[in-house]
């Protein structure tokens, strides 16, 4: 059997390198010029419970993960046979295997661990005929005696991709390789013992299946990179040298990232003592002249609120990130959500005057971080990167030439000592830092100083106020001063409509009907169109990544061009499409929407099913997804 | 040239005047309001320092005292209600150069921001925390605040506090501060010198300054007489000896409760090294200043990219 794509899953305990099994198996695989998709599934907990990472891989761009898998590598949850904590996690020692049979592909291949695993347990499974009934191939090796003999039991993730390699036909070389960079002296030997001998072994099984890996072509060199870090990178492109933040899942990748490289990169990192200090301090970094950022995850993004608004008061330029996951409250903390929009887009006191960006992939998030700055700096006000747990987990493909790019440490609108003596001062020698109107400066702009700068002194504050600074009640001061605030955002807009648009379309121009999203869900609906396209149905979609200021013009044109449309989103209030229907005034009996709030993220072929229901005038077959307003509604 | 060349400039001319906004708004505190000692006493102290208004960026959060930044010119930041402090750290880290001044009232300082102002302590950031400690919300018309005596009674607390006030002294102490003070706005010769050994010290320099509402606590005007502890016989006491500045602080505030006012510096560590040279010293942060280096053209910018191929292909 040859495939276009073929999607691997590793399940076992938390705890037990998963993850780093999967990521080496991933660059694995990238490097013999495939390109990769990996999904996270991970519960709320330290050690224990059931996870896995699967990794679709194909000679064409994989935007998601795809429907369902092709080969299991189940290394069962270590924990749970620990003696000491079985009697708590006992009951899902099998959950590895288990809870993997609903989604593996008809004639795919199942290797489980016989060390980790009893036989009488796994006959419980009912294992055998499921595998007959769907013609699996299953190969029970002793993992963890491969890994004893060599090593140590945990080694045994090692043995699983020697295993692997050797049932897919594929070069152990490269998983050598990955080995050899990232491990040394005994470790490394002993690892690489256990993989040889894992394939060695597996070489000798009596193939039934003919399931091989697919042939890579790509010629360019490919990073394997996050969602997180293409916003960590893209601010170290920007220039940020400032972070300040409190763990928080998903947000604390980002964090993560930043802390770690911001001392080489000559920045500062914070870890403080709440998201109140951490969005703060960041306010104190900017306004003292550095290019800082901070976020938390919604539960964070909470306490962040109000000096977001300060932020916006105070003209203090700032990147905020959001990541979100389901809520309300601490909701599911390791679940994926799009249900934070409303959240950032109006909360704190007053109008917002924002800009908001929800990138849909590591690409546009390395972008749309950069961009985040550059406006946060240009035009003064908070710009938030909002993403989800799903855009923070996935590992995608992308040609690193694609970050190739130069620095950009501009501190935006800010003067020199030399223009600030021009500038304009009050009677007491006051630097007029917030004018009503400033010829020259972009739109709504009133150039700032910096603290420690001659003649440049002003007060910032989170009270209305004149232009000097001082707090004003003045009704005529209030108005213009709130105008020019506003006029930011119809500038940014505007600069935003004349450069390369953030939005992603895709299928045919006179399709007839159209899907809209918006963030990391962007890329499985691409996936969805182009398979429904091929299946005759005339769709186009959208993606779009400006939350704030709106893409007007640009959704206009598509809802215009399509007689329904599908809109599609992580939350259960259709947010989304609210936000459309009140940018855009319009469309109202246009668009109705496609749901989906278990904590999971959508799959394309759950699109594609129901696409073909919406049009159909009935009712999502798939019990996790649901339409609004329901067909005849 | 330096893009901040007021910081260390000793041309500009410092005189008890340079502090004066040239511009007064009108004060919008009450008559006989303690608010003035303390914007008296820094502007005597400021001189002294020998630091500029140019090279000095206060922060100071709302209500009454928030208003300081109105009325004392210079860089300011007038923020939210109990967040002058990670505001004035990150500043501090961000350009060591400046001359950072927190300032907030007692409900901003050890309520609303209580938490940020044990881990600015415990972290022992450069810069100079004042508290106006008037026992009293008082922008908000009167209720009680952390610092309210037990029993006070209010709008809010109409059968009198049940709670014990907090002891703003001890708690600093305890949380890392190396310099605690208090001083009182009816001792102005104190309050500067105070204010000064503050703004000059080295490490988080926290001056609980008791100021007097004349509108909403009466009681304010127990704060006549006050003792210096200093000149007291009855306390001689090693201001670098923690144990020992922990005991005169309990004292000083369980009197305070009783209505003797005991003033005077009480705890001062010249040891402890500040957290930016903590930072330092681990490589966690620059020597330079941070924002100097985006108006240094020939400053070096890393690409992400060489990172990128080192560690994701």
């Amino acid at each position: 059997m040859t495939q276009d794509t073929i999607a691997w899953r590793v399940s076992g305990g938390s705890g037990d390198g998963i993850d780093s099994t999967s990521r080496n198996y991933a660059k694995a695989l990238m490097r013999s010029g495939l390109n990769i998709y990996t999904h996270r599934h991970y519960p709320s907990r330290i050690r224990g419970g059931h996870t896995y990472v699967e990794i679709r891989a194909g000679d064409e761009p994989v935007q998601s993960r795809g429907a369902g898998f092709d080969f299991l590598l189940c290394l069962g949850d270590s924990f749970a046979r620990s003696e000491q904590e079985g009697a708590i996690y006992g009951n899902e020692e099998l959950k590895p295997l288990t809870e993997q049979f609903d989604e593996l592909h008809e004639g795919g291949i199942i290797v489980y661990d016989t060390g980790q695993f009893d036989e009488d347990d796994i006959a419980e499974t009912e294992l055998e005929e499921r595998a007959e009934e769907n013609n699996w191939h299953v190969y029970p090796v002793d993992l963890r005696g491969i890994a004893q003999e060599h090593g140590r039991a945990v080694m045994r993730n090692t043995a699983g991709l020697g295993v692997t390699a050797a049932l897919l036909d594929q070069d152990v070389d490269m998983i050598e390789e990955l080995i050899e960079e990232n491990m040394s002296g005994d470790m490394r030997d002993a690892n690489l013992e256990v993989l040889h001998s894992a394939y060695e072994r597996a070489l000798e099984f009596d193939e039934s299946h003919d399931l091989v890996a697919p042939e890579g072509s790509h010629d360019e060199e490919h990073a394997l990179l996050t969602g997180s870090d293409g916003i960590a990178y893209g601010a170290l492109d920007a220039g940020c040298r400032f972070i300040s933040g409190y763990p928080m899942t998903p947000w604390t990748d980002v964090f993560r990232i930043m802390s770690q490289k911001l001392p080489k990169y000559g920045g500062i990192a914070e870890q403080v003592e709440d998201e109140i200090a951490s969005a703060t301090l960041a306010l104190g970094a900017s306004h003292a002249g550095v290019k800082a950022m901070s976020g938390s995850a919604g539960g964070g993004f909470a306490l962040m609120t109000e000096a977001l608004g300060l932020a916006e008061m105070t003209e203090t330029p700032v990147v905020y990130v959001e990541a979100m996951r389901a809520g309300p409250s601490t909701g599911l903390p390791t679940k994926t959500e799009q249900g934070d929009l409303e959240h950032v887009l109006y909360s704190s006191q007053g109008d917002s005057c924002r800009v908001v960006f929800a990138p849909a992939n590591a690409e546009e998030a390395y972008e749309q971080s950069r961009q985040a700055f550059e406006l946060a700096y240009d035009y003064h006000l908070p710009a938030l990167v909002v993403y989800d747990q799903k855009l923070e987990g996935e590992l995608r493909s992308v040609p690193v030439s694609h970050f190739d790019q130069e620095p950009a440490p501009d501190l935006g609108s800010t003067l020199t000592e030399e223009e600030l003596r021009d500038a304009a001062h009050d009677a007491s020698g006051k630097f007029e830092r917030f004018q009503h109107s400033v010829e020259g400066a972009k739109e709504g702009v009133s150039p700032r100083s910096i603290p420690g700068q001659k003649g440049g002194r002003f007060l910032a504050s989170g009270n209305e106020s004149a232009p000097t600074g001082h707090i004003s009640e003045d009704p005529v001061n209030r108005k213009n001063q709130m105008d020019r605030r506003l006029r930011k955002l119809t500038a940014i807009r505007g600069e935003l409509d004349d450069g390369e648009t953030n939005q992603t379309t895709a299928g045919p121009e006179d399709a007839e009907y159209g899907i809209l999203t918006w963030g990391s869900t962007q890329d499985t609906v691409l996936e969805a169109v182009d398979q429904l396209n091929e299946e005759g149905h005339s769709v186009k979609a959208m993606g779009v990544s400006d939350l704030m200021p709106y893409p007007e013009a640009e959704v206009t044109e598509f809802l215009e061009s399509v007689e329904e449309c599908l809109v599609v989103e992580m939350n259960a209030s259709a947010q989304f499409r609210g936000l459309t229907q009140k940018e855009l005034g319009r469309f109202g009996d246009k668009m109705s929407s496609l749901l989906k709030y278990n904590g999971e993220p959508f799959r394309h072929n759950e699109i594609v099913e129901a696409f073909k229901d919406s049009i159909d005038g009935g009712q999502p077959a798939a019990q996790n997804v649901k339409f609004v307003p329901a067909a005849g509604d | 040239m330096s893009a901040f060349s007021a910081i260390n400039d000793e041309e500009q001319e410092i005189d008890q005047d340079t502090f004066t906004p040239g511009i007064e708004p009108q004060a919008t505190w009450c008559p006989g309001c303690g608010d003035f000692g303390v914007l008296k006493a820094l502007k005597q102290a400021m001189p002294e320092v020998g630091r500029t208004p140019d090279e000095t960026m206060l922060v100071t959060g709302i209500g009454c005292s928030g208003k300081l930044n109105s009325y004392f010119d210079c860089y300011g930041y007038h923020s939210i209600h109990g967040r002058s402090l990670p505001i004035a750290r990150a500043a501090k880290l961000a350009n060591p150069g400046l001359e950072v001044i927190a300032a907030g009232g007692d409900g901003d300082g050890y309520g609303i921001g209580g938490n940020h102002f044990m881990h600015t302590a415990r972290e022992n950031h450069d810069i100079t925390y004042i508290v106006f400690n008037n026992e009293i919300f008082g922008l908000t018309k009167g209720q009680t605040s952390p610092t309210s005596p037990k029993g006070h009674k209010s709008k809010t607390q109409p059968s009198g506090s049940a709670k014990d006030p907090v002891r703003p002294l001890t708690l600093s102490l305890a949380s890392g501060a190396s310099y605690v003070a208090r001083t009182a706005a009816v001792n102005p010769r104190q309050a500067k010198e105070v204010l000064k050994e503050a703004i000059e010290h080295d490490g988080f320099a926290h001056v609980d300054f008791l100021t007097q509402c004349p509108t909403w606590n009466k009681d304010a005007k127990e704060y006549v007489p006050y003792t210096d502890i200093q000149d007291d016989d009855e306390f001689d006491f090693d201001i670098t000896d923690r144990r020992e500045a922990a005991d005169a602080m309990y004292e000083a505030e369980s009197r305070l409760w009783e209505g003797e006012v005991l003033t005077g510096r009480f705890y001062h560590d010249t040891e402890r090294p500040s957290y930016a040279e903590e930072k330092r010293s681990i490589g966690e942060a620059p020597e330079d200043s941070l924002a100097e280096r985006y108006f240094d053209d020939d400053a070096e910018w890393g690409k992400s990219v060489e990172e990128i191929r080192q560690h994701h292909t």
